[in-house]
């Protein structure tokens, strides 16, 4: 246990450090849009999730109210509700533990401790978690308290640092023919809702591509594994 | 209670649901294959959704700008370096060269 968490935490240092960075611009960016320097400290440590953060304070920002920020940022964690399905089965304790261990599942932790046969490995996932979580606040707090010194955050291409690390997590992924037929579908679906949803609705409809896992042959491949594994988790 | 602390509370609860739902829903329960090989499949789809969306909306349109050549360029050094800090950083650097061309 204690192995896995220091492995997760070597594993999730190089997205620790990216994370921070991003940490950094949502700190100025929240800056922008009204945000006290605590309370942007404080959302960050206790939401934890950076694309409904950042979808959040965008609304606001433009205008928008407390409820519409609230229900995009509801929309751009719901996959957060398939992703911590998938990691239930390999988290151990009683229902309390695990919905607390729930918490810690962002997108790169959980990607991270993917066996890839659909079980995950729990203490990986919460050292990876454990130091994203520590650059995540304390990142903020830096973009917050000192990203006036900066300067604009439009010139320095902060707002591209977002979409990009999640481009990082995204390559890692490819690595079947079929999980790039998924993801282009994913951008076709997502990209084509665009103009006609509020933001977050996209993104959702686009995990329905994942249903591509449905056919037969890939049902198979998947039984296969698990078979030449051993038991299936 | 203000708008960015009514932000911040109702963000900070949903994400603790919905991040809760999952784990005591379904711990320790076997799941069957076709849940499985759908679960495989929902990372990419839902990254390249995200990447997508984030690289190419404004708002409710579709714009190829500055920030969508700062996402390709940290894209591509990933793909050479597998290293995620030079990703962001070279996204951003990207972003901010085009910017001021």
């Amino acid at each position: 246990m204690v192995e896995g968490f220091r492995g997760g935490l070597r594993a999730g240092a190089p997205f620790a450090v990216a994370g921070g960075i991003l940490a950094v611009s949502f700190g100025i960016l929240a800056d922008e849009a009204g945000f006290s320097d605590i309370a942007a400290v404080i959302m960050s440590a206790i939401v934890f999730a950076g694309s409904a953060q950042f979808t959040a304070i965008s609304i606001l920002a433009a205008g928008g109210g407390a409820g519409a920020a609230v229900a995009a940022a509801t929309l751009m964690n719901s996959r957060f509700l398939p992703m911590s399905a998938a990691v239930g089965p390999s988290f151990s304790g009683g229902p309390l533990r695990r919905a607390a261990k729930g918490q810690a599942v962002v997108d790169h932790s959980w990607a991270l401790s993917s066996r890839g046969d659909g079980s995950f490995d729990e203490a990986l996932l919460l050292g990876a978690s454990a130091i994203a979580y520590c650059t995540w606040v304390g990142g903020t707090a830096v973009g917050a308290i000192w990203g006036d010194a900066l300067g604009d955050p439009d010139a320095l291409g902060l707002d591209a640092i977002f979409p990009a690390f999640f481009f990082g997590l995204l390559l890692n992924e490819l690595r079947s023919r079929r999980a790039r037929g998924v993801a282009a579908l994913g951008t076709a679906l997502a990209l084509a809702l665009v103009p006609f949803t509020p933001p977050g609705v996209p993104v959702l409809v686009a995990s329905l591509a994942s249903l591509v896992g449905l056919t037969k042959r890939a049902r198979a491949e998947v039984q296969e594994r698990q078979e030449a594994e051993g038991e299936p988790r | 209670m203000s708008t960015v602390a009514v932000t911040i509370a109702g963000c900070a609860a949903v994400t603790a649901a919905i991040k809760a739902t999952g784990p005591v829903a379904l711990g320790g329960r076997e799941l069957p294959s076709w849940f499985t090989s759908v679960v495989i499949l929902l990372s990419p789809a839902l990254l390249a959704a995200l990447v997508a969306t984030q690289a190419f909306a404004e708002g409710d349109r579709l714009a190829f700008d500055a920030d969508t050549v700062g996402v390709a360029a940290g894209g591509l050094v990933f793909w050479v370096s597998r290293s995620i800090v030079a990703c962001v950083v070279i996204a951003a650097a990207a972003t901010a060269l085009v910017r001021a061309l």
